[in-house]
């Protein structure tokens, strides 16, 4: 019998063969289907892979499926419920933060680590936060504005 | 197991290939209201720039299909890759049309369903496009108030139309909506060209903002990307590649990577792949396959590349020329002579190039992230021997293009592979390869020679561009002895180059503008008022006075130690300037941008905050190659591999952005381009403001900086 791993997948149980040395990313990408989680660079430098492993946002093509055992994984397929968007999802339609949107969900699900942590975060702070993830289309201003109207939102 | 290996060694057949009788898809769209563009002439010069292989068609370039529930749907061969066209496009075909913007929905760069289009570049969507397309629609519009007064049974001057729906003028109750005329029935119109659309007091819904359209397909991760679609059986490619370019392939070993469960090997004469379900798989199997090469690479590398290029055997073309250069030194209270150097520059899209392969009966079908899914189409069918109507391609969103996507090479790889196997093959290049085949911005090298005479006016302007492209090498400002030569030669790069967001101008511009600048500061006058001096043209004039009231600037004269910087130019039919203000750390030579003004013409804006959203992308992409984006190699070896050796702009970089866009009922302009130009010339003209240090290559990296403050001391 192959070895299985367990983890929590926005929300529901799941189970798949352990592979090894296979990633988050692309467990999230081939076995679940889950195509929002982006590649961009594979080695930890761009961010489009985004996603939260127990709250914390990580980078999915780095974290080895042997250690999601037993997490819990939020991806942005995750983040509606119900079809009605997520806040900070709203405010990035709302702030028009994308351009070809490929950055997007990496964006978002940094962001949204960082409020989980940092609910009232100043304007520095979220730059900072947001500093390893890139956007080549150059949204970054408006990006910023989202995050900071949605850290509003949240609240209430 | 000999079954799952592909191998094809011969030649391919060449078929002829031959035109597709599109007409096909109206098949596919089933009843309702057919209306085709004929856009002739307008496409044909694009194409001809293009230099596209294919003729031009003659019959149609775009068309509206209105369904019977009143759905329209526009159909172009244009593609999104982030520059907006799904959002301005219904724009101005729901305000054309009088239909409701919610009824209209693009279908874009499917070569079965869209008419022939030459590519998505040169922010040409827009001002190429476009005004065919409205004098098309314009017509189309005309066709269905006749319908419907036939319908109504009154005569075509007694009715008029609001929302989609026709209506008597003096009974308005009596009506008839676009839907029910294309209801059950199954009509084609074929339209000449007219241009006589609406006049600009008409505009409804064009000159409004409205956000991204496919926004919220964006933030959910629903929105498709080429490496997002899923097949039964579907296999990741990993292809052999050479370790640099110029290095051919002698022998390879599959072996050991054959023995790996799940591997099979594809093989197509120099096309070695490694296929597996899985993207991770397949890259380890990649990993163990052995080969050698011998190596036939040019002895160049990113710090001799300037010398080389200027030794290199060249043609020379003069672009423009007015009056005499002889005379204008004669003129020439001083002379000035200088020389500027830019580095190759990457595309680097967040979306590497992807392709997923399929075979469709004796069909290939390839779903690619591309700009050009027609010139795709077209090397497809070259490459595989095979006619057109064999090959569909469609371009679903694109993570980014900027010109880099132009090139499909990974297009060919998985239509050779699907070909090959009969089976779904995704092609997804992993960063590496990206920044391997990239067709980088080529390095170059401007050199100038200009004067000025007593009265302060330029007399001399002599301009020698190599390799950058002579796009925005004809010099703005208004000189009497003036000449421009382009220089350009077939193998001076050691790998591709080609088109990157507004080709030859960032170079041309940076150029052109630190020349301008030295020339204001040997004078000891304002680099603004130097710039106003010289200028005619009232456009550029009305942009530079923009920003300057935007940036709330006040003369002085260079350099002034506050840091700001101006440059003005001219890209796809717009007018910009823009003005910086900068920092810069004297001990470690770095600069912090602190704010970017920039004012815009663009003549009519059809979607004000899509285009301010473009301009304030171009701000920040344009910091990357004005301050550290530099493509390392030696010969053919290219050593810029992943983000950890090339440094794209950051959220700390952000400067303070303002934006002006100048109101104007003229035609509309490029707007995904003009915008990133300025930015190489106004960051070094702040450098100078702040420093004093002249800054002749692009990017101003630190140790650059530092050296160029150690000139000055
Ligand atoms: S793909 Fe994971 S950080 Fe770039
Ligand atoms: S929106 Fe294109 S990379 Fe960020």
């Amino acid at each position: 019998m192959a070895e299985t791993i367990q983890f929590e997948l926005n929300g529901k149980k799941v189970e798949i063969p352990l592979e090894k040395n296979q990633t988050l990313l692309w467990a999230l990408r081939i076995n679940f289907n889950l195509t929002g989680t982006k590649y961009g660079c594979g080695l930890g430098y761009c961010g489009t892979c985004t996603v939260l492993m127990d709250n914390e946002p990580v980078r999915s093509c780095g974290i080895l499926m042997e250690d999601v055992a037993g997490k819990k994984i939020t991806t942005i397929e995750g983040m509606s419920v119900n079809g009605k968007l997520h806040p900070i999802q709203q405010a990035f339609v709302d702030h028009d933060a994308l351009q070809c949107g490929y950055c997007t969900p990496g964006m978002i699900m940094n962001a949204y680590g960082l409020l989980l942590k940092n609910p009232n975060p100043t304007k520095e702070q979220i730059v900072d936060g947001m500093e390893g993830n890139l956007c080549r289309c150059g949204a970054h201003t408006h990006i910023i504005d989202a995050i900071e109207s949605a850290s509003k939102k949240m609240k209430i | 197991m000999k079954d799952d290996k592909y191998y094809r060694d011969e030649e391919p057949e060449n078929n002829p290939t031959f035109e597709v009788d599109r007409r096909d898809f109206v098949k596919l769209l089933g009843g309702g209201l057919f209306i085709y563009f004929q856009l002739g002439e307008f496409l044909t010069g694009v194409a001809a720039d293009a230099e596209q292989q294919r003729s031009v068609p003659s019959d149609y370039n775009a068309f509206i299909h209105i369904a019977d529930d009143g759905k329209v749907t526009c159909m172009i061969g244009k593609i999104e890759m982030g520059q907006g066209i799904i959002t301005s496009f219904p724009q101005m075909v729901a305000d054309e049309l009088d239909t409701p913007l919610e009824s209209v929905k693009m279908v874009m760069g499917d070569t079965e369903l869209c008419p022939y289009d030459a590519g998505t570049w040169g922010s040409l969507s827009t001002r190429s496009l476009g005004p065919v397309m409205l004098a098309a629609i314009a017509e189309a519009r005309l066709v269905l108030l006749e319908m419907g007064a036939q319908h109504l049974g009154v005569g075509k001057n007694e009715v008029a139309v609001e929302n989609g729906v026709i209506f008597v003028k003096n009974k308005k109750s009596k009506k008839v909506s676009y839907g029910q005329l294309a209801k059950g029935k199954k009509i084609e119109k074929f339209l000449e060209v007219k241009p006589k659309a609406k006049d600009f007091s008409e505009y409804k819904i064009r000159g409004k903002s409205f956000n991204h359209a496919d926004g919220v397909a964006k933030v959910t991760g629903q929105a498709m990307y080429s490496g997002d679609f899923r097949m039964p059986g579907m296999l990741y490619a990993k292809i052999l590649r050479p370790p640099s370019h110029g290095a051919t392939l002698v022998s390879a070993d599959t072996s050991e990577a054959e023995k790996l469960d799940g591997i099979s090997i594809a093989r197509d004469k120099d096309l070695i792949a490694v296929l597996h379900a899985d993207f991770e798989k397949a890259e380890a199997a990649l990993s163990k396959v052995k080969a050698e090469y011998k190596f036939d690479e040019m002895k160049v590398d990113d710090k001799t590349v300037f010398k080389h290029q200027l030794e290199f055997p060249s043609e020379n073309r003069v672009v423009k020329s007015s009056g005499d250069i002889a005379t204008g030194k004669s003129n020439s209270e001083f002379i000035i002579e200088s020389e500027y150097h830019n580095s190759y520059v990457a595309h680097a899209p967040m979306e590497p190039h992807t392709a997923l392969g399929f075979m469709e009966g004796d069909k290939v079908v390839v779903r690619a992230s591309t700009q050009t899914p027609f010139g795709t189409q077209d090397g497809i069918s070259r490459e595989l021997g095979i006619g057109l109507d064999k090959v569909r391609v469609i371009a679903p969103f694109l993570g980014g293009g900027f010109g880099g996507k132009t090139a499909f090479r990974q297009a060919i790889e998985a239509a050779r592979l699907t070909k090959l196997t009969g089976k779904p093959i995704m092609v997804q290049w992993n960063r590496q390869e990206e920044f391997f085949y990239d067709n980088f911005r080529p390095a170059a090298v401007i050199k100038i020679t200009s004067g000025t005479d007593k009265a302060g006016k330029i007399a001399l302007w002599d301009y020698h561009e190599y390799f950058a492209g002579a796009r925005g090498s004809d010099t703005i400002y208004d000189v009497p002895d003036a000449k421009t030569t382009s220089y350009s030669a077939r193998d001076v790069h050691p790998f591709g180059t080609g088109a990157w967001r507004a080709p030859g101008n960032n170079t041309n511009t940076y150029a052109r503008e630190s020349q301008i600048d030295r020339m204001a500061a040997k004078l000891g006058v304002d680099p603004l008022d130097f710039r106003l001096k010289n200028l005619k043209d009232e456009r550029m004039i009305g942009v530079l006075n923009a920003v300057a009231e935007l940036f709330g600037y006040t003369p002085a004269k260079g350099p002034s130690g506050r840091g700001y910087g101006i440059a003005c130019g001219f890209d796809a039919g717009a007018y910009v300037a823009h003005i910086a203000e900068v920092k810069v750390d004297k001990i470690t030579g770095k600069i912090q941008v602190i704010r970017v003004a920039c004012a815009q013409d663009m003549g009519f804006c059809i979607n004000p905050q899509g285009s301010i959203i473009q301009l304030e992308g171009c701000i920040m992409m344009g910091l990357g190659y004005a301050l550290t984006e530099e493509v390392k190699f030696t010969g053919g070896d290219i050593h810029t591999n992943n983000f950890g050796n090339y440094q794209l702009p950051v959220f700390s970089w952000m400067p303070k952005i303002q934006t002006k866009i100048l109101d104007k009922n003229e035609a509309p302009q490029g707007g995904g381009e003009p915008g990133i130009i300025c930015m190489g010339g106004v960051i070094a003209n702040a450098v100078f403001d702040a420093v004093g240090a002249r800054l002749y290559q692009l990017p101003m990296t630190p140790e650059r900086v530092l050296e160029a403050i150690a000139k000055v001391k």
